[in-house]
């Protein structure tokens, strides 16, 4: 099926830039642009923000009038790559309560067992090894700080 | 014949049994933090500092300077092996370092990285022993419009690093722009996209962006498809491991280029290696007779950069030695350590500590023949990483960006702004938004507005004073023509066509 000219990858993200730049530009309008010893701190992002609000208005148009390059998007790898985002994001939202260690070995069970659909034991032994392997590393012998829990570790 | 008779004196001292050990501990200990992503040369130099106040100042000076430069060494393996930057100029190493190691050449880029270190540290030592006191006068004549002309030069190389669509590299490069001036402003103290947040004032840092766009994104971006194979080939036998000759041959200018441009631009404060290895690079592909294979994992976009990045160690002492004036937050801790060792770095440096001096010299010549030895054998060893499985590997990737982060300032927020960058990064692989050029605007962003501005401090407004000095001239004059190849190669792509057609 034919994709409408305003969903492609290229128009999308050009609004999505073209927004930004607009956005950077209201903010710098809120900034002097120039003071009385030289350019205030409006001044450069006025100027990026003016050029990209350009460029992105001229991607978008440019991709709209391309013919449809035919090649589809891989929905199911989309999903996967994104599931794996949100629970790195989840698991960064965690780091407080349940601390380095354990969020990592979570993380680490997550993908071994749901996303490469390893035995449960593999990924138990991965996920366990993963996180001892950082916390004598980074934790006992290079002495690096890591975000601990309140369980303390 | 007085400098080899004063070397000779430092290779005395740098033989000394104590010196070759401080100097060995050095160097692989900046091996070790080149490869830890976010623990940088300044902040190792720092912890150790207290340590030296008992040893001798050679000794000491010999031992934090084998940190600094050793740390360029092993910045390039996690970027050649995971894509992911040791240390902010192994940036572009990961251009085409990992792209080699995923064609099953990392042994040879790992190989092609230590030698052009070694090739190019040499070189700047050289150019430390022999060109310091004329180059330190040259970078004191660089004022604001000419940092800004060389950031100019800097951002124009983003042709250079765009892909299949200009376009697409001018907005990654201005999204950079943006993320750079993100925080407190310096001169009028007002607060610029910071969203409210206090942890944003101090702006973001490198190091949070390069791991997230670079190293998560790619991970995210390999992750689409179900495979549980090996995740990159590693030949067998050492002989398949190290470079051919081949691919020595055709780094051979990239060597030069390398240690050449990065010795220049450490010579001038506040430049750093990040822009150094940008510049190498980008001239490396603007003379190449393949510009297009850039990218796909070519030798000599691996040796320029990597080259560029230690000679710039070299570059970077001499302001320091010779004017007493620190270019970068390494050299800044280490002009600390000169003080509180009661030395004075400056005009008279060289005259009234020799023995100093020309020991650090010699030292670091041995250095980086240490450094070689080091790092030459682990290659093998280094190569096995990518015979993990990528369920094993990923979530390590995952694991040591986060460490790599928290590591820098401690902070939650940091760790959520990666979660965030990796999405970015994600993003832009899959919309085909190179990734270089927005590290290029996040690495200059800063410098160039404060040029900018300073510049027109200067001439009260006029921007006349940009193109009024030689060397800003020469240098804007450079960037606009490197920003209109593009529009020349079209031009010339047409008159072939044409001429065809005709013909």
């Amino acid at each position: 099926m034919a994709q409408s000219k305003w969903m492609r990858g290229d128009v999308v993200s050009g609004a999505v830039l073209a927004a930004l730049g607009a956005y950077i530009i209201s903010e710098a309008r809120g900034w002097e642009y120039s003071t009385q010893e030289g350019p205030g701190p409006g001044f450069f992002p006025m100027w990026y923000g003016v050029a990209m609000l350009v460029l992105a208005l001229v991607l978008m148009v440019k991709s709209a009038m391309q013919p449809d390059s035919g090649k589809p998007v891989a929905w199911s790898g989309v999903a996967r790559a994104l599931s794996v985002w949100a629970v790195f994001a989840i698991g960064m939202g965690l780091l407080k309560v349940l601390g380095f260690l354990l969020v990592f070995a979570l993380m680490t069970l997550f993908v071994v067992a749901v996303m490469y659909e390893r035995p449960l034991k593999v990924a138990f032994a991965a996920a366990i090894g993963n996180a001892v392997g950082f916390y004598l590393l980074f934790g006992l012998a290079l002495r690096l700080e890591l975000p601990v829990g309140p369980l303390g570790f | 014949m007085e400098v080899l008779t004063s070397l000779g004196h430092g290779f005395a001292v740098a033989f000394q049994p104590l010196n070759l050990f401080w100097c060995f501990a050095g160097v692989f200990l900046g091996t070790v933090v080149g490869v830890m992503p976010g623990l940088g040369p300044a902040a190792t130099i720092a912890m150790l500092l207290p340590l030296t106040f008992n040893m001798p100042p050679t000794s000491a000076v010999i031992m934090l300077a084998g940190i600094y430069y050793g740390a360029k060494y092993g910045g390039s393996t996690t970027a050649i092996l995971l894509n992911v930057p040791g240390e902010s100029a192994s940036v572009v190493t990961c251009l085409d370092g990992y792209q080699m190691a995923r064609n099953g050449r990392a042994g040879a880029a790992l190989g092609i990285a230590a030698i052009s270190s070694f090739i190019a540290g040499t070189v700047g030592v050289i150019g430390l022993m022999l060109l310091a006191p004329p180059l330190a006068k040259f970078a004191l004549s660089f004022s604001s419009p000419e940092y800004f002309a060389l950031m100019a030069m800097g951002l124009a190389m983003v042709v250079l690093l765009a892909g299949d669509s200009m376009i697409k590299a001018l907005l990654a490069m201005l999204v950079g722009l943006w993320i750079a001036s993100m925080g407190i402003d310096l001169f009028s103290d007002a607060s610029r996209f910071t969203f409210g947040q206090t942890e944003m004032l101090d702006g973001v840092d490198f190091v949070i962006v390069a791991i997230g766009v670079f190293a998560l994104g790619e991970v995210l971006g390999n992750m689409e498809k179900r495979g549980e194979g090996t995740m990159l080939p590693v030949p067998k036998g050492l002989r398949n491991l190290l470079p051919t000759m081949a691919e020595l041959k055709a780094c051979r200018f990239a060597f030069l280029n390398g240690s050449i441009i990065g010795f220049v631009i450490g010579v001038l404060p506040g430049a750093g290696s990040t822009i150094a290895s940008f510049i190498s690079y980008g001239v490396e592909k603007a003379v190449s007779k393949h510009p297009e294979k850039f990218g796909t994992g070519v030798p000599e976009g691996v040796a320029a950069p990597e080259g560029a990045n230690n000679s710039e160690t070299g570059g970077a002492l001499v302001p320091l030695l010779t004017l007493g004036i620190p270019g970068s937050g390494t050299t800044a801790i280490l002009l600390a350590a000169f003080i509180l060792w009661g030395l004075r770095p400056g005009p008279l440096m060289i005259q009234d500590n020799p023995e100093l001096f020309w020991g650090l010299v010699a030292s670091m010549y041995v250095g980086n023949i240490m450094l070689l030895v080091l790092n030459l054998p682990l290659i093998p060893l280094f190569a096995q990483i990518l015979k993990l499985r990528e369920y094993i590997l990923y979530p390590i990737i995952f694991g040591i960006s986060v460490v790599g982060v928290f590591a820098v300032s401690a902070s939650l927020f940091d760790c959520w702004m990666l979660a965030a960058f990796a999405l970015l990064g994600y993003a832009m692989r899959r919309l085909d938004y190179p990734t270089a050029p927005l590290i290029l605007g996040l690495v200059l962003g800063d410098s160039m507005e404060r040029a900018l501005r300073q510049s027109l401090m200067m001439s009260q407004g006029d921007l006349g004073i940009l193109v009024s000095r030689p060397i800003s001239a020469t240098m804007l004059f450079l960037a606009v023509a490197l920003l209109c190849l593009p529009l020349f190669r079209r031009a010339n792509t047409w008159r072939l066509k044409a001429l065809e057609e005709n013909g």
